[in-house]
């Protein structure tokens, strides 16, 4: 087994080449997953930033949400990005009518919690995990977390909202570190994969 | 020119709304989509059940423009603000070329994008709107390279292929699209000496006919519009290199809209797959009838306005 582990971006819909660049500089093999068989042969997923509604139909659609739960059950490392973290979250607070998620994570989200377009920011966030200076924030039309169980861990806020949260192998961040050049956050799941994979193959 | 360049490490007053990065950003989470156009929130929501990534709020679809002739505006708020309260998708709306105020007009509604369109009557011939004077991001129409350059330098954080909007005949998308992706591929082939005189001959700013050449794409997304009419109209855009589709009159035009937009996402998704193409082709009833290009006076061309 060759020690560089291979990361899939769902590639519903979405800034997947943004993700697929993130993870090919934080030391990952990626590719891009759109079928079951494609899921299959991968050690991690990342479901990126896009449009919720659109993923989840797409995804039900192309027989990949079923799939993909049974995965991130039996414990495949996954991260998701402003919509990818809807997808990860065990309950939407306002879903769309016959929005499913993936589940994986146990936090109540809100989407669009911090306002329509006009109100995107950029923010300085400090990241438990995450070392040296703070990571910088792109919030597009972006969900924040009301409430996580006893399982999931708060890995950082900003203005007294969850904004990154992490159970287990899953991640998740309501900002876009794939749109900044910055590649720390995506280096935490790799090395989240590599651990994963290491203790599979002992 | 530090404003086009989002990735360049400025630092930002913390927190910074209207970022290029956050403008840009937001069209990059819109990649692999299908952005509808929609008269009413009942199509709104049509379209939003269909998996549209967003929807573009206009009066009339283009292709009524043009039955009806006549100066076509801005739509009227109460009927954007109708759409925006029906979707929880990113809603769009059309502003004329060069009308400022019709765009402040949009930010003020909280639209999440602005369409500074050909497909409306221009309320300026020589000046498109300064968009680098917005919160609100900006697309903008281009038929070729020069002029996606200008309207990214005049602040546009997205550029849609123009096409000829409302004739549901792809062939001018086709045109514009491939005319954009080989002038970019020209430029790779360019060396430092030759990119000022390219820049002179495209008529944009060096800093940005430069940063295409590293980057062998536009610094910002690129969608296709203008005549896609079928799944395979919009797998056809795709493969020849949009990040995505506008579907303006084709949908709402056609005789089976839901199942038609529902069709057209999964070709746009599954663009280099010709079974699911296939199968995303049939029986979706009639197509909008379409117009054939050639025949279409100089005039009535809404692909020449604009520069």
């Amino acid at each position: 087994m060759s020690d560089t582990p291979v990361i899939g971006v769902l590639a519903l819909q979405g800034d997947v080449r943004e993700h697929l660049i993130a993870l090919a500089a934080a030391d990952a093999v990626a590719r891009e997953v759109r079928r079951p068989e494609e899921l299959a042969e991968v050690d991690g997923l990342v479901i990126p930033g896009g449009e919720s509604t659109t993923i989840s139909k797409l995804a039900v659609l192309f027989g990949v949400m079923e799939p993909l739960r049974a995965r991130v059950r039996a414990g495949m490392p996954v991260y998701g990005t402003c919509a990818g973290m809807i997808m990860l979250a065990d309950k939407i607070l306002d879903p769309r009518s016959g929005q499913e998620t993936v589940g994986g994570i146990d936090m109540i989200v809100r989407r669009n919690a911090f306002g329509r377009q006009n109100e995107s920011f950029e923010a300085a966030v400090d990241v438990k995990g995450v070392e040296g200076d703070a990571v910088e924030g792109v919030f597009i039309r972006a969900p924040w977390v009301e409430s996580v169980g006893a399982g999931a861990e708060v890995l950082a806020e900003h203005d007294g909202h969850i904004v990154a949260v992490r159970q287990g192998r899953a991640l998740a961040t309501s900002f876009h570190p794939e749109l900044t050049g910055d590649h720390r956050v995506h280096g935490l799941f790799v090395d989240m994969v590599r651990a994963n994979r290491t203790a599979e193959s002992l | 020119m530090s404003n086009t360049l989002p990735n360049s490490a400025q630092p930002v007053e913390s927190p910074a709304t209207g970022t290029a990065r956050v403008k840009r950003g937001m069209a990059e989470q819109l990649k692999g989509g299908v952005i509808m156009d929609v008269v009413t929130p009942d199509q709104a929501k049509i379209a939003e059940d269909a998996g549209a990534v967003a929807v573009m709020a206009l009066e009339r679809v283009p292709a009524d423009i043009r039955k009806d002739g006549g100066v076509a505006r801005m739509s009227d708020p109460d009927m954007i603000e109708g759409i925006i309260e029906a979707v929880s998708i990113p809603v769009m709306a059309k502003s004329r070329i060069g009308h400022f105020v019709e765009a402040q007009v949009l930010q003020s509604l909280g639209v999440d994008y602005i369409d500074e369109s050909e497909v409306l009557t221009p309320a300026d011939e020589v000046n498109h709107s300064d968009k680098w004077a917005f919160t609100t991001p900006f697309v903008c129409g281009a038929t070729n390279l020069g002029e996606a350059l200008r309207r990214i330098a005049e602040g546009a954080a997205m550029i849609r292929s123009k096409g000829e909007a409302g004739t549901g005949n792809v062939v001018e998308a086709v045109r514009h699209l491939r005319q954009i992706k080989n002038e970019i591929a020209r430029l790779r082939g360019y060396d430092n000496n030759e990119l000022y005189a390219a820049a002179k001959e495209l008529r944009a700013p060096y800093e940005l006919v430069k940063e295409v050449a590293e980057l062998g794409k536009l610094p910002v997304v690129l969608f296709s519009a203008g005549g896609v009419a079928t799944p395979a109209d919009a797998a056809l855009m795709r493969q020849l290199g949009a990040e995505g589709v506008f579907v303006g009159s084709g949908i709402f035009k056609s005789g089976d809209p839901a199942k038609r937009a529902a069709a057209i996402v999964k070709a746009t998704t599954f663009y280099d797959d010709p079974k699911i193409v296939a199968d995303a082709s049939r029986n979706l009833g009639e197509a909008m009838v379409g117009i054939n290009c050639d025949t279409l006076p100089e005039a009535e061309r809404y692909a020449n306005r604009g520069w």
